[in-house]
C-alpha cells in the first residue's frame, strides 16, 4: 500500500511541475467555457433589418415600431425600392428585408388580408429561421391585437412554450456539452499522454523490473487525474450557474455522481489509448483525433442527432459522451432523477467496464 | 611563413545571467590542423562549439571561423563549414544516395556537382552495393563513415566532429580516424570532441576545457611531458585533480 | 546468486539480434559484456531482466527462471538501463525516495550500502535531476538501483558518454560493491574497463567472440604486436598498409599496434623500409596485447 501512496505522490509531482499540463487542465476549461458562454451564441438580438414599405400608413408604422421596439431587431435602413434589396444584403450588414405591399392598410380591412414579405439573408440558416419566426411572432401577436373584437368561429390559438429553456439560451446547450468534452479531454487525454511519458523517458522500464503489480501503475497513474477532473467539473459547474445564471433543476448529488462515472469512463479510454500508443505525440494525436473529433460531431454537442443519416445515428451510440451528455441536460436542464436515466447509466456502467477490461488485457507487462 | 588560421578566438565568453559557461577563452586552429577538444561534460564545449558554428550568439568576446566574424556573420559560418555529431546524422528512411543527393542540395551544390561527387563518394568509401538501400538498416559504422563523407561533401574548410565516433566497434572507430587523417592531410582542417581518450592522442593538439576556461592546450606529446604522464587519458585525470 | 544463459536466442523484425547466446556469472562476480553499439548487449540485458522473452533457449537469474519466475525476478534485481532512466522533474532526493519506497524500503534502511555513492551527490539532493551533470545522474542512478540491497544488479552502458574522472570513479564504486556480495553484469563499448572486470564476454553483432578472464584473453592472442611511432602518423598508417608484410596495423594513441604475417622478422628492416619512405624519428618496440587488439582479432574473423 506504501508502494502505491509512494506511486500516487510522483504523479502529483509530475503534474504540479509542468506548466504545459497545469495549464490544459485548468486554464483551457475555464477558456472554453467563458468561449462558448459568451462568445458563441445562437440567439439573435439587434439584428440589422431593413424594411421597404410601399404603403407608409398607420397600420404598417404600427408594425414597424412594435418591431423596433422589440430587442431583437434594430431597423438600420429604410429602402424604397425593389432594386435596393439586393445591394442591401450584398453588403452583409442587413440580416432581413421586410417588404410591405402597396396599400397595405387598406387591404388588411377590405380585403380582409395584406400580404408582407420577409426576405433573409439566409447564409446563416440557423439566423435566418430565428428571424424569420421572431417576426412571426410579432406579426402573430399584432394580428391577435387587432382581432380583438372579431370573433371567428373555429380558432386555433397556438400557444408555443419552449420549455427548459425559455429564452432559448444557447448556453444552456452549450454548457453540458463543453462540460463533457473538457472532462473527456482532460481525462483522457491527460492520462494516455502520461503513461507514454514513461514509455519515451525510459522509466517505464525500471518501474516493469519492480515489485509494482501493472495494475498499481495504472490505478496510481489514473487516481491523481480523478481528483483533478472533479476539480473541473465542479469548476465549471459553479461558472455556469453563478454566472451564466444557468439553473441546475436536479440533485447536485447525482449530477456530482454521473460526472464521476463519465471520468472514470474517459480515465479508461485514456488507458486504452496508452497501450496503443508509444510516444506522447501519438497518445495526443489519437486522443484529439480519435476522440474529440467524433465527440464534437456526434454526440449530439453541437449538431442534433436526430438530424444525422441514420448510420451516423447508429455510430454516434458507442459514444460514450453522447449518452454522458443526455444525462447532464437531463439532470441540469430538466431536473429528472435516476429513473429517468437509469437506461443512460447502466450504458455508461458497461462501457466503462469494457474499456477496463480490454486495458488489461492489453497492457504490456514486456517491452514488445 | 605562418600558417593561415581557420579559427581565432579571443576571450569568448558565454554566460546565462551570473554563470558564465565559457568563461574568456582563446586559442587558434591552424589550417589543415586535426585539433581536439576535450572536456568533462558540463564543461562548457558544446556551448563553446555552438558559438563557433554560428547557432549560439556570444555575450562577449571575440571569434572568426574560416574568417568570418561569429558575431556579424553566423550565417556566412554556416555555408561554408562542415557539421557532424552523433544526434544529427542521416536520414534512416532515406536512402544512401537519396541522403547525399539531399545534403548536397542543402549545401547549394549544382546538380551536375551533386551527381559528380556523389559517384565519387559512393567509390571512395566502396558503398556501390548498397547506394540504394535505407540508411536506417545500415550498421552504424557504416553510416558514421557516410555522415561524415557528407560533411565533407561541398569541400569545408574545416568540419566539426562532435562525437563521432561513440558506440561505434573498435576497427570501424580507426578506419574512421583513417578518413580523418586523409581529410586533414588534404588541408581540410579537423575539430573534433571526444570522450576516447585514445583519440586525443591522434590529434595534432589538444585543448581540455574545465569549468568553463581551458586549463591545457598543447600537442599530446608535450601535455604528457608537462603531467609526467604516458596517456592523455592520465593527463586528463591528474587535470581534473589538480583543480579539485 | 548468479546468472545464467544458454543457447538464447532473440530477433525483431526479422533482424536476428543475438544468437546461440551461452554464458554463466558466478555469485559475486564483477561480469563484463564488452563490445559495441548494435552487438545486442541490451538485447541481453532486457532477456535477464524479464524485460523480453527469448525466442529460444533457458535464461535464469538468481535461481529463478528468466520466463516462469518473472515476478520473483522482478523484486530482487537491480536495474539501470541505458541513458540512466531518472525522473527529470524529481529531486534528487525524491528520486531515492521513490525507488526505496516502490521496493518496499527506506534511503536509511540500505543506507550503508550507497553511503560513498550518495554522499557525492549529497549537496544537490533538492536539484532536480534534469539538471544535474552526467557524472551525477550516472551516481543517483546507481543509488537508486541499488537502494533496496539487491543480489544481481543490471548495469547497462552506465559509463557512455560520461567523461573519464567519472568513468573511473564508477568502476572504483562497483569494486567496492563487489567486495559486498553482489553480482554485477555491466556493459560497456568502452574496452579499457574491461580489465577492470573479473571475467569478460566479447560480442559483436550478436554472437560472443570470447568469454575468459581479462589476462587470458589477452594472452591468447595469437601474434607479437609493436609498438611503432613515427613522426607523421598519417603516413606511417598508409606506409604500413602497403607493406607486403603486414598483417595488421591500427593506431592505438601515439603509436601503432604493428602485428607481421611472418612469425619472426627483422625489426632493423622494417625500421629501414619505413625510414627510406620519408619517415623520420621511427621507433619500435614490442608490446603486449590489449583488450581492443583481442577484440578486433576476434571480430576480424
Amino acid at each position: 500500500m506504501k508502494r502505491f501512496i509512494g506511486f500516487i505522490q510522483k504523479e502529483f509531482y509530475h503534474i504540479f511541475r509542468d506548466k504545459r499540463s497545469l495549464f490544459i487542465l485548468f486554464g483551457m476549461p475555464i477558456a472554453q467555457i467563458m468561449l462558448f458562454g459568451f462568445a458563441i451564441t445562437n440567439e439573435i438580438n439587434n439584428v440589422d433589418i431593413a424594411i421597404l414599405d410601399h404603403s407608409k400608413d398607420a397600420t404598417t408604422e404600427e408594425i414597424i415600431n412594435k418591431i423596433s421596439r422589440s430587442k431583437y431587431f434594430s431597423i438600420k435602413q429604410m429602402i424604397t425600392r425593389e432594386s435596393e434589396i439586393e445591394p442591401t444584403f450584398q453588403k452583409g450588414k442587413i440580416k432581413a428585408v421586410l417588404n410591405f405591399e402597396k396599400d397595405f392598410g387598406k387591404n388588411l380591412i377590405v380585403e380582409e388580408s395584406a400580404k408582407i414579405q420577409i426576405i433573409t439573408d439566409a447564409t446563416d440558416p440557423n439566423t435566418a429561421n430565428a428571424i424569420t419566426n421572431y417576426i412571426n411572432a410579432i406579426l402573430q401577436n399584432y394580428q391577435q391585437s387587432i382581432n380583438k373584437d372579431i370573433q371567428l368561429d373555429y380558432q386555433i390559438i397556438p400557444e408555443t412554450r419552449m420549455v427548459y429553456n425559455a429564452e432559448l439560451k444557447s448556453v444552456f446547450m452549450f454548457v453540458p456539452g463543453v462540460m463533457t468534452i473538457i472532462l473527456m479531454l482532460v481525462s483522457a487525454m491527460m492520462t494516455s499522454i502520461s503513461i507514454t511519458r514513461e514509455k519515451e523517458l525510459g522509466t517505464m522500464e525500471i518501474l516493469l523490473v519492480s515489485p509494482l503489480k501493472p495494475f498499481q501503475v495504472i490505478i496510481g497513474k489514473v487516481v491523481p487525474y480523478i481528483f483533478l477532473s472533479i476539480i473541473n467539473a465542479a469548476v465549471i459547474v459553479l461558472l455556469s450557474i453563478f454566472i451564466f445564471k444557468m439553473p441546475v433543476e436536479g440533485s447536485l448529488f447525482l449530477l456530482g455522481a454521473e460526472s464521476v462515472l463519465f471520468i472514470i469512463t474517459s480515465l479508461a479510454l485514456g488507458i486504452l489509448i496508452s497501450t496503443i500508443a508509444n510516444t506522447q505525440q501519438s497518445a495526443m494525436m489519437i486522443s484529439l483525433m480519435g476522440l474529440m473529433l467524433p465527440v464534437i460531431l456526434l454526440s449530439g454537442f453541437i449538431f442534433p442527432i436526430s438530424s444525422m443519416p441514420v448510420p451516423l445515428q447508429i455510430i454516434s451510440n458507442i459514444i460514450p459522451a453522447k449518452w454522458f451528455i443526455v444525462i447532464i441536460k437531463g439532470i441540469m436542464l430538466k431536473g429528472v432523477g435516476l429513473p429517468y436515466i437509469w437506461k443512460e447509466t447502466l450504458i455508461l456502467i458497461g462501457m466503462t467496464v469494457f474499456f477496463i477490461v480490454l486495458s488489461i488485457k492489453k497492457y504490456k507487462i514486456r517491452l514488445e | 611563413m605562418k600558417a593561415e588560421n581557420v579559427i581565432e578566438v579571443n576571450g569568448l565568453t558565454k554566460a546565462f545571467g551570473d554563470f558564465k559557461a565559457v568563461n574568456a577563452i582563446s586559442f587558434e586552429v591552424k589550417k589543415g590542423e586535426i585539433f581536439g577538444f576535450l572536456g568533462a561534460n558540463g564543461a562548457g564545449k558544446t556551448t563553446a562549439i555552438k558559438m563557433l558554428i554560428g547557432i549560439s550568439r556570444p555575450t562577449s568576446g571575440e571569434a572568426q571561423v574560416v574568417g568570418y566574424d561569429v558575431f556579424t556573420h553566423p550565417e556566412s559560418i554556416k555555408k561554408n563549414i562542415g557539421y557532424m555529431s552523433q544526434r544529427f546524422a542521416l536520414y534512416d528512411d532515406l536512402t544512401v544516395n537519396e541522403n547525399i543527393t539531399f545534403f548536397g542540395g542543402i549545401y547549394g551544390l549544382s546538380r551536375l556537382k551533386i551527381r559528380e561527387k556523389r559517384k565519387q563518394l559512393i567509390e571512395e568509401l566502396g558503398l556501390e552495393d548498397i547506394a540504394n538501400k535505407l540508411v536506417g538498416s545500415l550498421p552504424l559504422g557504416w553510416k558514421q563513415k557516410l555522415s561524415f563523407s557528407v560533411s565533407l561533401f561541398h569541400d569545408p574548410k574545416i568540419v566539426f566532429l562532435d562525437e563521432p565516433t561513440g558506440g561505434v566497434d573498435p576497427i570501424t572507430r580507426r578506419q574512421f580516424w583513417e578518413m580523418i587523417y586523409k581529410a586533414a592531410d588534404r588541408g581540410t582542417t579537423i575539430f573534433v570532441t571526444t570522450h576516447y581518450m585514445d583519440e586525443a592522442e591522434y590529434c595534432d593538439r589538444v585543448s581540455i576545457m574545465v569549468d568553463g576556461r581551458i586549463e591545457a592546450l598543447d600537442t599530446p606529446k608535450k601535455l604528457k611531458q608537462q603531467f609526467e604522464v604516458d596517456s592523455m587519458n592520465d593527463v586528463f585525470l591528474k587535470l581534473a585533480r589538480n583543480i579539485e | 546468486m548468479g546468472i545464467s544463459l544458454r543457447n538464447i536466442d532473440k530477433s525483431y523484425k526479422k533482424h536476428l539480434a543475438v544468437r546461440d547466446i551461452s554464458f554463466e556469472v558466478n555469485s559475486g562476480e564483477l561480469f563484463g559484456l564488452i563490445g559495441p553499439d548494435g552487438a545486442g548487449k541490451t538485447t541481453i540485458f532486457r532477456i535477464l531482466t524479464t524485460l523480453l522473452l527469448p525466442d529460444t533457449g533457458q535464461a535464469t537469474v538468481a535461481g529463478f527462471d528468466v520466463v516462469r519466475d518473472y515476478k520473483s525476478i522482478r523484486q530482487s534485481v537491480g536495474y539501470m538501463p541505458g541513458r540512466f532512466s531518472l525522473y527529470q522533474d524529481l529531486t534528487v532526493e525524491e528520486n531515492l525516495t521513490f525507488f526505496a519506497t516502490i521496493f518496499g524500503t527506506t534511503i536509511e534502511e540500505n543506507y550503508d550500502l550507497i553511503k560513498d555513492i550518495y554522499e557525492q551527490i549529497e549537496p544537490f539532493k533538492d536539484r532536480r535531476a534534469g539538471k544535474l551533470s552526467g557524472g551525477m545522474k550516472q551516481k543517483l542512478a546507481l543509488s537508486c538501483a541499488l537502494i533496496h540491497k539487491p543480489k544481481v544488479l543490471f548495469l547497462d552502458e552506465p559509463t557512455t558518454g560520461v567523461d573519464p574522472v567519472s568513468r573511473k570513479e564508477f568502476w572504483e564504486m562497483l569494486k567496492r560493491l563487489q567486495k559486498r556480495g553482489i553480482t554485477i553484469l555491466v556493459s560497456t563499448p568502452y574496452m579499457d574497463e574491461a580489465a577492470l572486470c573479473d571475467r569478460i564476454a566479447l560480442i559483436q553483432d550478436g554472437e560472443i567472440l570470447d568469454i575468459d578472464t581479462p589476462e587470458a584473453i589477452v594472452n591468447k592472442f595469437p601474434k607479437t604486436i609493436y609498438n611503432i611511432g613515427a613522426n607523421n602518423m598519417y603516413k606511417l598508417i598508409l606506409t604500413l598498409q602497403n607493406y607486403e608484410h603486414t598483417y595488421s596495423v591500427f593506431p592505438f594513441g601515439e603509436f601503432v599496434h604493428y602485428t607481421d604475417k611472418r612469425d619472426h622478422f627483422e625489426i632493423k628492416a622494417l625500421k629501414s623500409h619505413l625510414e627510406s619512405s620519408g619517415l623520420q624519428e621511427v621507433t619500435m618496440s614490442e608490446t603486449k596485447a590489449n583488450i581492443e587488439d583481442a577484440f578486433m582479432e576476434l571480430a576480424k574473423k
